[in-house]
């Protein structure tokens, strides 16, 4: 019999829930043995000091410890219930948010959930190797904590799947568990967490922006009028904001680092950077063209009858929805989308409804420019000319509008010979890529950082630099 | 929301804005349109329909044409003849107009008549036509349309139910389906099926027959298999009585019985729903369901014949019948929108198995065959109903032989294993046979598209009480969700059906009903049915310039000459 609530800190009154109870002894043990199959490589015994979540009030949600990830309390956390909640948007806007699955949603419901819950895992199995290259103790710790709170993130889905959707639900929560990154006969959902997460600069880029893509699918989903989903999300968006924090942070320690040597040897020639040891701008450049686009993708066609159906039946809203200053029903709305006529690309009004998608890219492509500004400070206070830029949307796609042309970063087509010319002047070439690989040894003793990346201003819970993060008995 | 028979904005429809609920229970001396008089062995009803008598206000029933009130009638005097008068050996349709039998259903009525209204006006008239080839083929009491004057439309697929027809020779009065050329619809109340699958009248005949307004007459008309026989109208009534003797000879009704009345049913009905002794079906009006529930009776109260036949109407089989026959019409008809029925029963199961083993060991009982009966073509309501069923199956329940029919009968049965309290089903020889559904199989066969091993494999478990795991096991019921499970996957599985479209789910409810094996009523129920009420939705029906908008008019319609 286990103690639920000593081994699985929660504030949804787990030890009188039978239903959860039944649901997690089946799923808690098949759990742990997928966290040993294809958690963090050969990090079993390691005593990281991790944040866990204890419980949701500000004093409880960052509590810090060493722990063995195993024994890591994986918790299941909701914000508050809020009395009289109303239904903000769709058709439902104005009733009363629905406490338990609408029998008539229960299959899209289930659908966003799984969806949303299988890229959790699937991070997970991405970064497993990462482990064995880690540029700093500090840097360690902080991937261990992305991956076990992308670990609590499927346990807050799966709470969903147990809680909500009978025996489907379990189902679901074990096929979650089933599924493996780039399994060609079990591939993850979707195609962007098939992808490898090869090498640390990656593991930056996909935390500042392809987790950032999960900050608005976690917004929108917070705005569900399915408030038990709400609930959820909102409190994963406290923790996904230190997994956006630990890939700006890191990118900006990357370009750092760069700019010193920049100054101490007063050249950006790109080889004699990379004799040096470190990874020219241009380079970063390219990396951050590759994670835009990919990501991008990740948010669907601009035009979308889901995404519509999605918002008008309540399940999914706008990024910050209530603060927006429309109807909330969209009926009569229109949004400029971009589009291809023939040799040019051009801008249409479309119903705002079905580009929804769309709308919720813009928000993220803002939050993203609003990052990049913030790195370009970093070659600014330098003195150095060199600016960070997104590409144009229509770069590098294979979802949506653009899928079928080719597009430079600064938004002209291009024809077909024209990109296999110049491509690799923008996406990072196999040389590039394996010079980044080239820099990834492991530095592991306290304080020391590898040479590409420079040391964070402060170190985690006001520990200092070369505190010891990790112990690796 | 009600079937109100006539649309807004009609005219015609005056008379009062309130709609009384229809309702199926009348007596004899309540007719406004039959006689029923009883002669030694021959019943005969006498179709004479009351002008100004419509259930709904807008139109006449001119020329001995019906609507369902006529119906509702005829309905219950089939039952009188059933129970009240077991003697009764055959029954002879006639009219008492002069030179007209019938013209079938009143076309102004259909003309202003909602969709919903003319498709469960069709469904009961073709469950009573099948009620009359029932009790012919179950009951032992024959049927001769003694057709002494025009024929046509409805009135003549009243005449394909009887056994025999009888046409006048009078040169004049024809039978006819002019349903095609006069209306633009199908004669969709069994006539197209009947005249083939029952009366084996050759196509190419049933072609002409079908799309020539006037009809066949004379001698044709007996070539042609449309009638059995046609008599000069001198020796008409002489000629009918000695066919209804020769039938009568036949009959298993017994010479000497006491019948059993039927006094009018009792129930209370109020905003919840209908509410009988045995029958209860509480209706969920803001989630679109209704839950029926049939309860047992706490003891077996008649073991032998003599005793079941004392108890007459108040006979838990008969009376739980008619009662379960009642709700069922009501919600067809009255409450169109509750999508949903969630069939339940209380009481003990084991009451329910030896009530089951009382009627098997007496069914050749007039009593007991008919109250059979009744259980037949009530079970057999609820399988053409276009609503979708779910069994609820909990501790406190008693779907066992004939009431684990209403189960069977369903699209889904969910059927709660738990341990804390006894829950289960049973089988009994009422599962094998005794209650077959339209398509002449019982409900088990059909639910195992006649495969013998699962058959096999129930049959072997007759007599006995199944629990969740084995009626899992074996098939019986749907899905067996535990106490933790039960609550919510019942109200998802509910949710959900409610929220889909009604009309696919009706399409689709009766696909799966029927599967593999087509009777020829499963045909008039499932084919001529379908096709029956899509043209009753296409213009060339009912819209502004359709034929049966049209009728009477005097104005000619206007086709969309596209076939589809």
């Amino acid at each position: 019999m286990i103690n639920y609530s000593e081994r699985i800190p929660n504030n949804v009154n787990l030890s009188e829930n039978k239903t959860l109870q039944r649901a997690l002894e089946h799923w808690q043990p098949a759990f742990l043995q997928w966290w040993d199959d294809m958690g963090p490589d050969n990090s079993t015994n390691y005593d990281v000091y991790l944040r866990t979540a204890v419980s949701v009030d500000p004093t409880g949600w960052a509590h810090f410890d060493h722990v063995k990830m195993p024994d890591y309390r994986w918790g299941i956390f909701l914000t508050p219930q809020e009395q009289n909640k109303k239904i903000t948007f769709g058709d439902h806007k104005g009733e009363d948010v629905w406490q338990e699955v609408p029998g008539e949603y229960r299959s899209t419901l289930r659908r966003i959930i799984v969806t949303q819950g299988d890229t959790e895992p699937a991070s997970v199995e991405q970064q497993r190797h990462l482990g064995l290259t880690a540029p700093s103790l500090y840097d360690l710790r902080n991937l261990f904590q992305v991956n076990v709170e992308e670990g609590r993130h499927l346990w807050a889905m799966v709470y969903l799947l147990h809680a909500h959707f009978g025996r489907d639900g379990r189902e679901e929560g074990e096929a979650l568990l089933e599924r493996r990154s780039g399994d060609e006969d079990n591939p993850r959902i979707l195609t962007a967490f098939n992808e490898k997460t090869p090498d640390w600069l990656s593991f930056f880029m996909f935390t500042f922006i392809t987790d950032r893509d999960g900050k608005y699918q976690l917004a929108s989903l917070a705005e569900s009028a399915f408030d038990p989903l709400a609930r959820t999300c909102k409190f994963m968006l406290t923790e996904e904001a230190h997994h956006l924090f630990v890939g700006e942070s890191g990118i900006a320690r990357v370009i750092q680092r760069t700019c010193e040597v920049m100054q101490q040897l007063k050249t950006d020639d790109k080889d004699k950077l990379r004799a040096a040891g470190v990874i020219d701008l241009p380079t970063l450049q390219k990396y951050l063209n590759f994670h835009f686009s990919v990501t991008s993708d990740l948010y669907g066609n601009e035009i979308s009858s889901n995404a519509a159906t999605y918002y008008t039946t309540g399940l999914k809203g706008r990024f910050e929805e209530t603060k927006i200053d429309d109807d909330h029903k969209l009926m009569n709305n229109e949004y400029e989308v971009m589009d291809v006529a023939g040799d040019r690309i051009t801008t249409r009004h479309v119903g705002a409804l079905s580009a929804l998608n769309e709308r919720l890219r813009d928000d993220w492509i803002a939050d993203v420019q609003a990052g990049v500004d913030r790195w370009n400070r970093i070659p600014a206070k330098f003195g150095f000319d060199f600016r960070f830029t997104l590409p144009h949307k229509g770069f590098h796609r294979a979802i949506g509008m653009f899928a079928d042309v080719h597009v430079s970063p600064d938004g002209h087509l291009l024809s077909e010979a024209e990109w296999t010319h110049n491509h690799l002047k923008w996406l990072p070439s196999d040389e590039d890529r394996l010079y980044v690989h080239s820099l990834m040894g492991r530095c592991l003793e306290p304080g020391k950082f590898a040479n590409w990346i420079a040391a964070p201003s402060r170190g985690i819970n006001n520990q200092p630099i070369n505190f010891e993060y990790v112990r690796f008995n | 929301m009600e079937a109100v028979a006539t649309q807004q904005h009609t005219p015609a429809a005056t008379g009062t804005d309130v709609i009384e609920p229809v309702d199926y229970r009348t007596e004899p001396s309540r007719y406004k349109h039959w006689k029923l008089d009883v002669a030694g062995e021959v019943a005969t009803l006498t179709l004479n329909i009351d002008e100004d008598g419509g259930i709904r206000p807008g139109y006449k029933l001119k020329l001995n044409s019906y609507d369902l009130g006529v119906d509702i009638e005829l309905h219950d005097a089939l039952q009188r003849i059933r129970f009240e008068h077991p003697t009764v050996k055959s029954v002879v349709f006639t009219s008492g107009k002069p030179k007209i039998f019938c013209s079938g259903a009143n076309i102004y009525m259909l003309g202003v008549s909602t969709h919903a209204w003319k498709v469960n006006f069709c469904k009961f008239t073709n469950e009573t036509r099948n009620g009359i080839e029932d009790a012919s083929q179950y009951s032992g009491l024959k049927f001769i349309a003694a057709c002494n004057g025009t024929t046509a439309g409805g009135g003549y697929e009243l005449a394909l139910a009887c056994d025999e027809i009888i046409l006048v020779d009078d040169r004049n009065s024809s039978v006819s389906l002019p349903e095609v050329p006069l209306l633009g619809v199908l004669p969709g109340t069994g006539g197209l099926t009947r005249v083939t699958d029952k009366r084996k009248v050759r196509r190419d005949h049933a072609d002409i027959f079908c799309t020539i307004s006037e009809g066949v007459r004379g001698q044709r008309a007996k070539d042609w298999r449309l009638v059995d026989d046609v008599v000069k109208a001198q020796q008409f009534g002489e000629h009918i009585a000695q066919r209804a003797a020769e039938l009568a000879k036949g009959s298993i009704r017994p010479a000497q019985a006491k019948g059993v009345a039927l006094p009018t049913l009792e129930r209370t009905v109020d905003a919840q729903g209908y509410h009988y002794e045995f029958v209860d079906a509480a209706i969920d009006a803001d989630g679109r369901t209704v839950t029926l529930t049939v309860r047992a009776p706490s003891a077996v109260t008649a073991n032998t014949a003599a005793e079941i036949e004392a108890q007459g109407a108040n006979w838990w089989p008969l009376k739980m019948a008619r009662e379960l026959d009642d709700a069922i019409l009501n919600l067809r008809t009255n409450h169109l929108d509750v999508g949903l029925w969630q069939l339940r029963t209380e009481g003990d199961a084991q009451v329910v198995m030896d009530i089951d083993a009382t009627i098997v060991a007496n069914q050749d009982n007039w009593f007991v065959r008919e109250t059979l009966g009744m259980l037949r073509r009530t079970l057999a309501r609820i399988d053409v109903s276009s609503r979708s069923l779910y069994a609820l199956i909990e501790p406190g329940s008693c779907f066992a032989g004939t009431l684990l029919e209403i189960a069977l009968a369903a699209d889904r049965s969910y059927m709660l294993d738990t341990t804390d309290a006894p829950n289960a089903i049973g089988l009994t020889a009422m599962n094998f046979g005794p209650l077959p559904m339209v398509n002449g199989l019982s409900r088990i066969a059909a639910r195992f598209y006649e495969e013998e091993a699962p058959i096999a494999a129930l049959k072997a478990r007759e007599g006995s009480k199944l629990n969740a795991a084995e009626a899992f096991e074996l098939g019986l019921v749907t899905a067996i969700p535990d106490d933790l499970d039960w609550a919510d996957e019942v109200r998802i599985a509910v949710e959900e059906r409610v929220a889909l479209s009604p009309d696919a789910l009706t399409g689709l409810e009766a696909n799966l009903r029927f599967g593999i094996t087509e009777t020829m009523n499963t045909r008039i129920f499932g084919r001529l049915s379908a096709w029956q009420n899509w043209i009753f939705i296409r213009p060339n029906a009912v819209g502004s310039n359709g034929a049966l908008k049209l009728f009477g008019s005097g104005k000619k319609a206007q086709f969309d000459w596209n076939r589809v």
